[in-house]
């Protein structure tokens, strides 16, 4: 291996490497931030990445760890002390955070080293990484295409062998459909199992930090670190942690899959359907039992979503106000000139829609009719998967209804952009966890492959299974080692 | 219910303000996406209990004891406008 193979390596590998002492974690750096100064102009992945600051703790680090020298990249919302957090808005640019999210002292625990500050939609408001007040990110697949979102950031780095992998947060699909989108391997955990504390809030009973990167395994090593009670968080849940890498290499005997009727709808690409459907007929040969299974509500999950996750965003989007942190207006006539004013400014396009439509359904007289509806809504969603899950093991289906989609194609529409969360939505809305495995590819009108992702659900708390049955299915096929060619787009 | 939201007003309770583009374009936008959610009226959801979470956990305590955290300092550290150790507001009273 030369230094220049260095960074196309997963996690494991990389641990090997550096345990052998073959390369120390300073060259593991060195090489990467090589490789990210040739590509990443291309991708636009990185924000910032401050390189000497990386290169102090890696000389430092102790490579024993479990994840000891490896570099984690980490979307722009999860606080590292000293580093920007400016969730790619304008209302937080500058801002330096004064502490760390239990994510990364956790992750730093395990020997990583939090490394690059990735973009994403603004406030993770987004299925393209297009909102973004910052830059564009490109799909490394094809860079005239969205590498999906809100954690595109972290999914085209971890695709564009720029990062080993990477932290990104999941409200309603925004790891699973960004890895999907990407090619890569993209993990959802259960509500309450990683601390969101030290994570700037969007909607605070969706909201889940978890890992993307190019192999289950190294999904599972992530989540070794970084799961876990947290008492400054109260929603964080005291179950015990198992070793996530438990499971891997156990065979699919006597498991049971679930493939829910609803999830084959027409609007599905047809490459998307073929390919979801011999993975599940793989699943089938692996040893895994398939059962058609019913999610009865599941038309009704991106309504409630985007009433839920709206109405808590504008709760959460009520603390910019020009004080403690932040943009602040100029010249103001008023206290609410101020406020009006420091928002308006601030907030990009996306957000301040959300904010609005979130401040409509909790306004009085409009509450029982969107807010409170929606809540049970999602409770009769929650049931649907209780109800299954009493059935089956895991339930498969596409993570998203179509490959990685043009830049600007949706940018006009946000109701066609939020139906792009289809299938990722209902996770969060039942608290379950999630996984998103590559499992073939499309090809595009203008001759490019187009990674496609199959998404696995399980109980809450059932990860490890998850993993397991994820893991199975990677083995047994070559989606996973296929690796971008990044051509530069013709001027 | 979709033609009764009122972009211009709600942006007054959210402390936003929006031009006059901004709102025409928003309330079309927003009109479409509560059309859509138009079919949560379908469902019927006589008895059943709203989920505010889907975990439910209640009455989180932690134990009482007194620890370090924020300095002034550290609190006032991305302040826009600060002066003797506080953050400096807007005028409040007229």
């Amino acid at each position: 291996m030369t230094k220049r193979d260095l960074p196309a390596l997963s996690i494991i590998e990389l641990r090997d490497f550096l345990r052998r002492g073959e390369i120390s974690p300073s060259e593991t750096l060195q090489a990467l931030e090589e490789r990210i100064d040739a590509v990443d102009p291309e991708i636009g992945a990185y924000l910032v990445h401050d390189f000497a600051t990386a290169m102090a703790e890696a000389e430092k680090t102790d490579v024993s760890l479990p994840l000891g020298g490896i570099p984690i990249a980490i979307k722009d919302l999860i606080n590292v002390e000293g580093q920007q957090c400016t969730c790619a808005s304008k209302i937080l640019r500058g801002y330096r955070a004064p502490y760390s999210a239990t994510v990364i002292e956790k992750l730093r625990g395990h020997g990583a080293i939090p490394f690059g500050r990735m973009n994403m939609d603004e406030f993770a408001m987004g299925s393209s990484t297009e909102n973004s007040s910052v830059q564009v990110t490109r799909n490394p697949w094809d860079l005239s295409r969205v590498p999906g979102g809100s954690s595109g950031g972290s999914a085209a780095a971890v695709a564009a062998d720029i990062a080993f992998g990477a932290l990104g947060t999941d409200t309603g699909g925004s790891i699973r459909q960004p890895a999907a989108l990407s090619g890569i391997v993209g993990f959802k955990p259960s509500y309450g199992r990683v601390s969101r504390f030290g994570l700037v809030a969007f909607a605070s009973s969706l909201d889940q930090i978890g890992p993307l990167t190019k192999t289950v395994h190294d999904s599972a090593l992530l989540m070794n670190a970084i799961a876990g009670h947290d008492s400054h968080d109260s929603t964080s849940l005291n179950a015990p942690v198992p070793d996530y890498t438990k499971n891997l290499g156990r065979d699919l005997k006597g498991i049971r899959i679930g493939l829910p009727k609803e999830y084959m709808i027409e609007g599905v690409d047809p490459a998307v359907k073929s390919a979801v459907i011999a993975a599940v007929k793989q699943l089938g040969e692996l040893g895994a039992e398939i059962i058609e299974v019913s999610l009865p509500h599941t038309d009704y999950a991106i309504s409630v979503y985007y009433i839920l996750a709206t109405a808590e965003a504008s709760a959460n989007l009520a603390r910019f106000d020009g004080v403690r942190y932040g943009h602040r207006a100029e010249n103001v006539s008023s206290l609410f000139d101020h406020y009006a004013r420091t928002r308006a400014e601030g907030f990009g396009a996306e957000v301040k829609r959300r904010i609005i439509l979130g401040t409509y359904v909790l306004s009085s007289g409009y509450y029982d009719a969107y807010y409170l509806r929606a809540q049970k809504v999602r409770e009769l969603i929650r049931q649907d998967f209780v109800r299954e899950f009493e059935k089956v093991e895991a339930l498969v289906s596409p993570t998203s209804p179509s490959p990685a989609f043009k830049l600007g194609e949706k940018t006009t529409d946000p109701l066609q952009m939020y139906l792009a969360d289809i299938f990722t939505n209902a996770a969060n809305l039942a608290g379950i966890c999630g996984i998103s495995v590559p499992c073939g590819f499309a090809q595009s009108k203008n001759g490019k492959t187009l990674p496609i992702g199959l998404q696995l659900l399980g109980k809450a708390l059932d990860e490890a299974r998850i993993f397991q049955i994820a893991h199975a299915y990677e083995q047994s096929t070559d989606w996973h080692k296929a690796r971008p060619v990044i051509e530069p787009i013709a001027a | 219910m979709a033609s009764e939201l009122d972009v211009a007003y709600v942006a007054q309770l959210a402390r936003l303000r929006l031009t006059a583009d901004e709102t025409k374009l928003f309330q079309k936008q927003l009109g479409d996406v509560l059309k859509y959610a138009e079919k949560l009226k379908e469902v019927n959801v006589e008895g059943v209990e709203a989920a505010a979470h889907a975990v439910p956990i209640f009455n989180v305590f932690r134990a009482d004891d007194p620890c370090d955290w924020f300095t002034a300092a550290e609190a006032l550290s991305n302040a826009p406008r600060q002066a003797n150790n506080l953050f400096i507001v807007t005028k409040v009273v007229e």
